[in-house]
């Protein structure tokens, strides 16, 4: 197993080098400067600028450099709010997007999983059915068009929840995370009903049932273990998404945190805070993806015997 | 007082094109300590019996249409789904075919042993892994302490069929119920369980319902015979009755089935067709891993017009060979001498002219023939290509291929998801037939086939064999089809030939062990004494 | 050919084929075949919104402003007093172009690159599916954003970008199906026939490949479709004048309280096209009988 995760530790490192090369690369090259729509700056304190953000320097060294401060775990300052750096804007809003991506996985998984296994137990019945609609409905209902309408529902109309802020009124919390949360959770719902129909179908459940066991303990101890080896794996892929969606959570809501920090600095041409947050998300969902992989492959005694052997 | 006595037990399955009868009225009954076999080919309605007496066959789609099954003075169909519970896994037991998927891969096999005894008798932990270490020990599992935490892909398929074993008699049930548990077992390995199950069965002094397609398999073990075919029973006997003096016309049909003879020796020419000389055909693992030798440095020579047998186990390289002769597999070394020339070095339009003389029919007729083809297409196909026949002429040699391998005509545009496994397997052969090869590699062709029907295929290789003058490559684990059907035999052991011979050499005065070992467990060796 | 061969092959019954035997399942199935009729309903819309919308797409009324759903204008206008209908319309044509496109070029690379890769096999295939699995990790959502504010947001990129991170996956399944059809005896058959490494895989190999193609295809197209109207909504898609529904709800959202229905049908827009692609490829899925094709 230790074989496993650290063969899988040493190919993220070539791939997180990439990411913070090409967005490095990508973001210089982009036309237009950062500080060209300041009408009000003359040449002098341009010049002064590019010096202090290095940007005289040839693009090589510049690149050099910024990896050198990298591995100090120096993101830089930012360009658009002077004097604050990459590194203290992402510990303001990081911890508010977790917060967020936390809640709205557990909405996921707790109501797509439990979805995905009640639909699994009776196929082609109500209880299948139901829970398959709405998760048609969910995998069909971007979150941008979601947010809006709960808002306008539940925030709005029947005026029970707040329509905006982040830990400011109580309950405010609850329409963003499931905002987020209900594609991941109609896609868990599938999958774990995909997962759970393939082992129910198998042989050695029906070795469990000659022994006669109770259906719930068919379920419970025979069938969820392999039922749900997708829906770990598909944590990892899930997180990315969690993430770039809460770019639009955060807009929608007003959310102070990294995505909408990101979104901003995408329109500010925020070179250094694009730069930064891109190799931190990068970095994290890389590490995400890892620790899903390794999960399921955990729970499969199979892989886990193959790496823990040699 | 039998053990079970079922009567009238009649099941049927309902589906959206209507309900199929899958069981039609049968009674039977189960002795205490004795094996009660109960024989049938494919949709015979063997499994479904014995399964709905459980309560195992899914409800909807299937429905018990009437009957009794007295198990104890208790009416099994009447019970309700808890107390049936609490019979499965006590008072009857089960196992199943594929050991393989029988059993929990997320699941130590202890913990799997232990469960119907921790269910049912409420025992502690501590005493349920006592007991299931004494019957790991008794069906033959070495050292159970140390493998007792193991999981089930570290076990073979033999080994994980003993563990299946010792789960069902854990709880010392009155009543085994074996569904074909020797089916996917090589042949010496299925003598093992076999051997095992009847001691097993002796000892505890219980009742066995042993459901197999094959006769020979329960000829040295059943007490009781019970004949099924499609969904009724034509004949019940004892041992005696059923194999000497068998009444109804389907009985007398199965064991008409058994290949007891050896093939006469062929008198004629030695010349030979094929010379393979010291094959090697190793499987790369990966860096750093020894490679597979599935053919190890085997030499043997395929004379014109001869049927040559290759018998193995799994893994012993039988296939790989079939397959490096036609170069479907990529050749590690030696040489293939085929009428003179080196197959293994041909390449181009040179190679293309020698697939033409070589040909092969595979195991599997459900994955042998294009789904998307028509017969016709699939057919049409070889004799264009190697311009056998012309746009013109091409659907006579079509209708001519199908005249010979007993297929109407009238299916011509049918598609092999339309035909039975049999009726595929005809028009595989007629594909290897249209290019009007030489040679032929049979791997394994009937083993995926009902018995009635792998000796009407059989029968017409035989003759077509005959007719086109063909050299043939049999490949097969089934010793007795092999016997009754090559002029020679070679038997294989992990990639390596272990001895050759005629049929009557190999079967009377076996000079290897392992042939030895292999000759005696072929099953219903009773039948030929 | 004999008179006797014609009129035995004439006679023969014509069997069913395995697409003609998943036609007659996908026609049983309502919810595909609902799918089906409002997807070719909306591309023919879409084709046709020039000569058919109801108003000019630039046509303002500033006077007329934001008003709710009436005689004159069926789903009401926008704050510039634009017909919504019209410019759901013209939206839905980008969106729709953008889902198929990007689709097509997906499956363009992805087929070519699995089928490659599982065909050639050995160390090509491994080094194939490494860069495959590489990619797989890079967090391209994140990228697509980067790449909209380096290089402007223009059409073509996003139809490349979206096109890129499709591929993937398209991919591995293509390579999964070459694999497995390899070992597949018919295609061992096919081999010992002496075919030609083109023959078998236009006859033997794509025809069979076809089915999940065509499952996961139908998948793709509303992932790319959400990819799109994503990035629209946060201003980094479609730019205007040219509009798409991901930018129309997001116009909507804005004054969702005053004028909800500037949310809601454009909202409805995307959402049954995307219901209809959803529910026609579960049921191509089934009817097709691909297995384990993403769920």
């Amino acid at each position: 197993m230790w074989r496993f995760i650290s063969l899988r530790l040493l190919q993220a490192i070539p791939v997180i080098l990439v990411v913070i090369t090409v967005t490095f690369f990508l973001v210089r090259i982009a036309p237009g400067g950062p500080f060209d729509s300041e009408k009000a700056v003359t040449r002098e304190v341009k010049a002064a600028l590019e010096t202090q953000y290095k940007l005289n320097l040839p693009l090589f060294q510049q690149y050099t450099a910024y990896l050198g401060d990298l591995a100090h775990g120096d993101l830089g300052p930012s360009f658009k709010y002077p004097g604050r750096s990459v590194n203290e804007l992402i510990a303001a809003g990081f911890p508010v997007t977790a917060e967020l991506g936390f809640y709205a996985l557990l909405v996921a998984l707790c109501i797509g999983g439990l979805a995905g296994i009640i639909a699994a137990l009776r196929p082609n019945t109500a209880q299948d059915y139901v829970p398959m609609s709405l998760a048609m409905i969910g995998i069909c209902m971007p979150s941008f068009l979601l947010g809006p309408l709960l808002v306008l529902i539940f925030g709005i109309h029947l005026d029970w929840l707040p329509v905006s802020g982040w830990g400011d009124i109580p309950g405010d919390k609850i329409l963003p995370a499931i905002t987020l949360g209900a594609g991941y959770a109609a896609y868990i719902a599938r999958l774990g009903r995909a997962g759970m129909l393939e082992v129910l179908s198998q042989d050695y459940i029906r070795t469990a049932r000659a022994k006669g066991l109770p259906e719930w303990q068919v379920v419970l101890k025979h069938s969820l273990r392999g039922g749900l080896i997708p829906v770990v794996a598909f944590l990892g892929p899930a997180f990315a998404g969690l993430l770039a969606g809460s770019f639009v959570v955060e807009t929608i809501f007003q959310i102070p945190g990294l995505g909408r920090f990101y979104v901003q600095a995408a329109f500010n041409r925020d070179y250094t805070m694009i730069l930064g947050t891109t190799v931190f998300l990068s970095v994290l969902i890389v590490l995400f993806n890892l620790l899903s992989d390794i999960l399921a492959a955990w729970m499969n005694p199979r892989l886990r015997a193959q790496f823990g052997n040699n | 007082m039998s053990l079970l006595e079922v009567q009238d037990l009649a099941v049927s399955f309902v589906t959206r094109n209507g309900t199929n009868t899958a069981v039609d009225g049968i009674s039977f009954g189960v002795e205490l300590g004795k094996i009660t076999a109960i024989i049938g080919e494919s949709g015979s309605g063997k499994s479904v019996a014995c399964y709905s007496l459980l309560g195992l066959v899914p409800m909807p789609p299937g429905r018990i249409d009437g009957g009794r099954a007295l198990f104890e003075g208790r009416d099994l169909l009447q019970l309700g789904e808890s107390e049936l519970r609490k019979i499965r896994g006590r008072d009857i037991a089960m196992i199943f075919q594929d050991p393989m998927t029988c059993l929990n891969p997320y699941m130590t096999i202890g913990k799997q042993l232990m469960e119907p005894l921790l269910y049912h008798h409420k025992v502690t932990g501590e005493v349920a892994r006592a007991r299931a270490l004494e019957l790991l020990e008794e069906v033959g599992i070495r050292d159970p302490e140390s493998t007792i935490d193991n999981f089930p892909h570290q076990f073979s398929g033999g080994m994980r069929q003993r563990v299946m074993i010792a789960m069902a008699l854990i709880n010392e049930p009155k009543l085994l119920i074996a569904d074909e548990p020797t089916t996917a077992l090589d042949v010496t390995i299925q003598a093992q369980i076999l051997k095992l199950i009847a001691e097993l069965q002796h000892k505890r002094d219980i009742g066995v319902i042993f459901i197999s397609h094959d006769l020979a398999v329960v000829a040295d073990i059943a007490d009781q015979i019970v004949v099924m075919k499609q969904g009724k029973i034509v004949e019940t006997g004892n041992r005696e009755g059923i194999f000497h003096n068998a009444q109804h016309p389907y009985t007398k049909k199965l064991l008409a089935a058994i290949p007891t003879d050896s093939k006469q020796a062929r008198p004629g020419t030695v010349e030979p067709l094929i010379r393979v000389q010291n094959l090697c055909t190793w499987f790369e693992q990966g860096k750093g891993k020894e490679p597979v030798k599935a053919v190890n440095n085997v030499s043997f020579d395929i004379n014109r017009g001869e049927v040559l047998g290759l018998v193995g186990e799994s893994g012993s390289g039988k296939s790989t060979i079939g397959r490096s002769i036609l170069r479907l597999v990529h050749v590690t070394s030696g040489q293939v001498m085929f009428d003179g020339t080196d197959v293994t070095a041909l390449h181009g339009g040179e190679l293309k002219h020698m697939r033409r003389r070589m040909q092969m029919i595979f195991q599997d007729p459900f994955a042998s023939l294009n789904p998307r083809m028509t017969v016709y297409d699939t057919l049409a196909e070889p004799l264009l290509l190697h311009g056998i026949e012309d746009r013109k002429s091409v659907a006579q040699g079509v209708l001519k291929l199908m005249d010979d391998v007993g297929l109407a005509r009238a299916f011509v545009r049918k598609y092999p998801h339309e035909f039975s496994g049999g009726q595929r397997q005809r028009i595989a052969i007629g594909r290897a037939l249209a290019t009007r090869p030489e040679f032929i590699v049979a791997d394994e062709p009937v083993s995926a086939l009902d018995v009635t029907i792998q000796a009407q295929i059989l029968d017409l290789m035989q003759q077509l064999g005959r007719e086109y003058g063909l050299t043939m490559l049999f490949v097969s684990h089934d010793l007795a089809v092999v016997r009754h059907l090559a002029d020679r035999i070679l038997v294989l052991y992990k990639g390596e030939v272990v001895e050759q011979g005629t049929g009557t050499e190999l079967f009377e005065s076996p000079q290897q062990a392992y042939t030895q070992r292999l000759l005696q467990s072929i099953p219903g060796r009773s039948l030929h004494a | 050919m004999t008179t006797q061969t014609i009129s035995d092959i004439a006679q023969a019954e014509q069997g069913t084929s395995l697409w003609k035997d998943a036609w007659l399942r996908l026609r049983k199935n309502h919810l595909a075949v609902f799918g089906l009729v409002l997807l070719v309903l909306f591309v023919i819309i879409a084709v046709l919104t020039p000569w058919i919308a109801p108003y000019s797409y630039q046509a303002q009324n500033l006077e007329l402003g934001a008003s709710p759903p009436s005689a004159a204008h069926w789903l009401g206008t926008d704050i510039f007093g634009r017909d919504l209908m019209t410019q759901i319309m013209y939206g839905g044509r980008i969106s729709l172009a953008v889902g198929f496109v990007a689709t097509a070029v997906a499956l363009l690379i992805g087929v070519t690159w699995g089928a490659v890769a599982g065909y050639v096999g050995g160390r090509a295939d491994a080094v194939m599916m490494r860069l495959v699995d590489i990619l797989y990790a890079l967090p391209f959502m994140i990228f697509i954003v980067l790449l909209t504010v380096v290089f402007g947001r223009n059409m073509l990129l996003l139809f490349l970008a979206i096109g890129a991170v499709e591929w993937l996956t398209m991919a591995r399944i293509m390579r999964g199906q070459v694999q497995s059809l390899r070992q597949q005896e018919f295609v061992e058959a096919a081999i010992s026939l002496g075919l030609s490494p083109a023959t078998l895989i236009r006859r033997h190999l794509v025809p069979n490949a076809l089915g999940p193609i065509i499952v996961y295809t139908t998948l793709t197209i509303p992932n790319v479709m959400l990819l799109e109207a994503f990035l629209s909504f946060l201003g980094l898609g479609i730019q205007p004048p040219q509009t798409s529904w991901g930018l129309l709800i997001s116009y909507g959202a804005e004054t969702m309280e005053e004028f909800p229905w500037l949310l809601i049908f454009p909202g409805v827009a995307l959402t049954l096209t995307l219901f209809s692609l959803n529910f026609l490829g579960d049921g191509l899925r089934d009817a097709l009988d691909v297995r384990g094709a993403k769920d």
